[in-house]
């Protein structure tokens, strides 16, 4: 069997009276696409925001690669090889794709507190940059401003971007909402071209891409984690139905 | 950040249209003393010097505000600090004397110079590391509650004059210029303004840079490629003090006084005023913003005494209406530009 | 008379002066609460930085003092600030606060801070630059003796007792009614209450009025016992700003801790510093020294508050 690249163990987050993640069991394993998948409400969102460090957790474990992570803050994690998607998208505005991409190179690459020299003509980070964009689809559009860009056109760019930070472990938001037929088979492509050498858990929602691309499902609901296992596990889990579907006797 | 920055850290090769520009700028800076006197208007030499220190206070603050997005209230502070650095080297130096037990005085500029930078960047260290710990609204009152406490500060201490103030006799010694001179003193601060412009438009467009723009457009998006935004901005925060304290030591050797007046939270707000005149975030921007306030300043205090309350009208509607400033004014008329 | 020399008069202890010097300090911070209420409201609730609150004290404190001097009732005074403060909060809200809610912070720090220059620069053209005198009105005019030794101003008392009156007053129209519901979700989650339908405009115009009226009635209480002259307000804005951070932003019950802790620690410092400094120094270095100390003395308790908790003491959302 495959190593873990991602365990987690109880994690719990309340926020007042509501419990958004009610002791959420998970395993990942290395090189597998991982989807996560639930009706609205669920907390998949919320269970990623924890995961990345942008949320501080209750109590439970996160554990990467048998290192704990869960104190680290999330440029800590960063540099432990996760990175993450946004469902809304969070990028530059006033800068442009290649931009964009080169900070993350830079931010990477570590050495950021370099006051001279133009950044911008920094072949060795716009070069990767540039390669980035290209795995993306998108070098054709390097030079243009993201408060130009189409909402698919920032989804792709959400995704180079994180390619650049060059992560183990990749935290996809639906990268799909919005995004239109053509663009969406486009995204499948790039996920599956990464599969083996990038390890992701993929919060989605497009069930075609999620029975295309996932190794394995969770389903989340109200927080709990009710069925985890392969695509035809979950299909035939009859709980999985009911919460989806609304099927079958209470 | 509001849309009205526009804010081009395109650091590419500066078309030919900039550069002319900028060339033009520079033979006019230079001309500016030998024009006036031709003119018969001699005073406007002194006016022009305290333009110029004035941009580089509001310029530096520009780094941390514009730039980085950080509304610092307390600039005046680094200012100040600035000019009694000046003021307490002078004191002791005339003295002869100790300061703290065991540092001398001086009268040379190409000490007072360095000491003020040290001594305002030290305190922006502290006051940014404890600033910085908070963000939008808390900042902005922090920082102005900080710089109030260090004008009180130098009120109480009557050694240096306390709420009077204290005169510096002579300026700084450079060499051997006769620095006391309006005309010398002018291109003294014109090669620091240089200088200093200079070094802001080197780190906008360097990868520090890049980071600071970065975390002023969305610290969160920072955080998730691995940046951790606090040092940044505190090493921002820190820059952009120490050219507000060289700013201060020079406004020092002009006016050859240096008060508590200098901290008071309305210089912050005066310094605010500039760079939001000529326009946040753009390089040139301070220096515009700088002149327009100190000649508006200038010619309205000749018409009444209340000119503050023609300053306030014109600082409303520039706020309330314009987009990017003078600065952004003179773009759309196709003359500036956002940024070289 | 110095508070070392009436430490030798007889029937005063080193007691009853604490006791006065914590009532002046329970006076001061009751006054800064009714600033800093409205203000951490504006703040929390339109998320709006305004230069210009200390402008509200100012005018309730001028519009006060004239009507006083021009009619002589305390009565058609305290009507004056309290209505002169009203309408220009309400004005200064449609014309320029409106056009700043959807701005960015320094946009808003500069058209409050022109805002001050014009205020400032009308009441001197109005007024003159010179103190406004305001005689205490006759009613509360002497002391009463608390205790035996310890007499104090009727005046102060009635600060002291308007000021914790409004105080219950706030916290019950805060926790108590549907209005204060919304103020409070609005103060944690402005989105929120739009998405429930409130007019957002209304409950901003309210929360605006409501911090201009505290502010005038601080202006026009103060009048009697602290200078009326131009730049007052600016002055109690920027310690108000300290009420504010150490109290938490947003949180009513943060300004109202926060001013009665920074109301105490000032009053406290200005009294005793300068005393105590006398033990270890001379008399006019531990002056100066005293009256330095005591004017920083806030704003390092900030610093000490912020390096221990950045969000203040009672902040409105964690």
């Amino acid at each position: 069997m495959t190593a873990t690249l991602l365990s987690v163990r109880g994690l719990r987050k309340r926020f007042g009276g509501l419990i958004a993640t009610d002791g959420v069991d998970l395993d990942v394993r290395d090189g597998q696409i991982h989807a996560l998948i639930g009706p609205n409400g669920a907390g998949k969102t919320t269970l990623l925001t924890q995961l990345f460090g942008e949320l501080t957790h209750d109590e439970g474990a996160i554990t990467l690669s048998g290192e704990e992570i869960g104190a680290l803050s999330t440029p800590q994690r960063v540099k432990r090889g996760v990175a993450r998607t946004f469902q809304i998208n969070q990028l530059l505005p006033d800068f442009t794709m290649l931009d964009n991409v080169a900070l993350a190179v830079q931010a990477h690459d570590g050495h950021s507190f370099r006051f001279f020299g133009n950044a911008r003509r920094d072949e060795a980070l716009r070069g990767r940059a540039r390669q980035h964009l290209t795995t993306a689809g998108l070098s054709h559009r390097a030079e243009v401003k993201v408060a130009d860009l189409s909402h698919g056109e920032q989804k792709q760019l959400e995704f180079a971007i994180a390619l650049a930070c060059e992560p183990r472990l990749l935290l996809l938001d639906e990268p799909m909402a919005g995004l239109g037929h053509a663009e969406s088979e486009q995204m499948v492509a790039m996920l599956s071209a990464l599969k083996g050498r990038v390890t992701m858990l993929l919060v989605e929602h497009d069930m075609d891409a999620v029975f295309a691309l996932a190794d394995r499902i969770s389903v989340l609901v109200y927080g709990r984690v009710i069925a985890t296992g392969t695509a035809e596990q979950i299909r035939d889990n009859p709980e999985v139905r009911t919460a989806y579907l609304g099927e079958g006797d209470a | 950040m509001s849309e009205n920055a526009l804010i081009r850290t395109d650091t590419a090769a500066p078309g030919l249209s900039r550069i002319i520009a900028l060339i033009v700028l520079a033979a006019a800076l230079i001309a500016l003393p030998f024009v006036v006197q031709a003119l018969g208007q001699p005073a406007l030499v002194p006016l022009a010097t305290r333009v110029l220190i004035y941009a580089i206070a509001a310029a530096s603050l520009n780094l941390a505000l514009g730039f980085g997005g950080m509304v610092s209230f307390g600039h005046a502070a680094f200012f100040g600090i600035g000019g009694y650095a000046v003021g307490i080297l002078y004191r002791t130096f005339a003295d002869d004397a100790l300061f703290l037990g065991f540092i001398p005085g001086t009268d040379q500029l190409l000490v007072t110079l360095p000491a003020a930078i040290l001594a305002a960047g030290l305190f922006a260290c502290i006051i940014g590391a404890l600033s910085l710990r908070t963000a939008g609204v808390q900042f902005i009152m922090i920082t102005l509650a900080f710089a109030q406490m260090l004008f009180f500060l130098f009120v109480s201490l009557k050694a240096y004059g306390g709420d009077d103030g204290m005169t510096i006799r002579r300026r700084n010694a450079l060499f051997d210029l006769n620095t006391r001179d309006d005309v010398t003193f002018y291109f003294i601060c014109l090669v620091i303004a240089a200088l200093v412009f200079l070094v802001l438009w080197r780190i906008v467009g360097s990868r520090f840079g890049m980071v600071l723009a970065g975390i002023r457009q969305n610290e969160r998006r920072m955080a998730a490629i691995g940046i951790a935004p606090y040092r940044y901005k505190l090493a921002a925060f820190v820059i952009s003090g120490m050219g507000a304290g060289l700013a201060g030591a020079l406004m020092a050797n002009y006016l050859r006084f240096v008060s508590p007046d200098m901290l008071h939270w309305t210089k912050s707000g005066e310094l605010m005023i500039m760079v939001i005149l000529g326009g946040v975030g753009t390089l040139l921007g301070p220096l515009l913003g700088a002149a327009a306030l100190v000649i508006l300043e200038t010619v309205l205090t000749g018409w009444t005494e209340h000119w503050q309350l023609v300053l306030g009208p014109i600082l409303l509607l520039v706020v309330l209406f314009t987009q990017g400033g003078l600065n952004g004014l003179l773009t759309r008329l196709g003359l500036g530009r956002s940024a070289p | 008379m110095q508070l070392s020399q009436r430490l030798h008069s007889p029937n005063v202890t080193a007691m009853t002066l604490v006791l006065e010097q914590l009532l002046n300090g329970l006076q001061f911070g009751v006054m800064l609460f009714l600033l800093a209420a409205g203000l951490t409201l504006i703040f929390g609730i339109m998320g709006v930085i305004n230069l210009a609150h200390g402008s509200l004290y100012m005018v309730g404190a001028y519009a006060a003092a004239f009507a006083a001097a021009q009619t002589g009732s305390f009565l058609l005074a305290l009507l004056a600030g309290l209505a002169a403060a009203a309408f220009i909060g309400m004005v200064m809200e449609l014309v320029v606060l409106r056009r700043l809610y959807a701005r960015d912070h320094l946009d808003q720090v500069l058209a409050t801070f022109a805002l001050i220059l014009i205020f400032n620069q009308s009441v001197t053209i109005l007024f003159g630059r010179q103190p406004l005198f305001v005689a205490i009105p006759p009613a509360l005019n002497g002391s009463v003796q608390l205790l035996p030794g310890l007499t104090y101003p009727v005046y102060r008392l009635a600060i002291i007792a308007i000021g914790l009156l409004v105080a219950l007053g706030l916290y019950l129209l805060i926790n108590r009614t549907r209005v204060g519901m919304l103020v409070r979700a609005g103060a944690t989650h402005r989105e929120m209450v739009r998405a429930l339908g409130v007019d957002i405009r209304l409950l901003y115009t309210a929360v605006f009025g409501l911090g201009a009226l505290l502010a005038g009635l601080a202006g026009l209480m103060a009048g009697p016992i602290l200078a009326v002259q131009v730049g007052m307000g600016e002055q109690i804005l920027i310690m108000t700003f300290v009420v504010v951070v150490i109290g938490g932003v947003g949180s009513i019950r943060g300004a109202f801790f926060g001013a009665l802790i920074v109301g105490l620690v000032d009053t406290s410092l200005r009294a005793f510093a300068p005393g105590l400094l006398r033990h270890v120094m001379t008399g006019s270095e531990a002056d100066a020294l005293g009256a330095g100390l005591a004017s920083m003395g806030i704003y390092l308790l900030m610093a000490i508050v912020l390096l221990v908790r950045p969000k203040g003491l009672f902040p409105a959302h964690v």
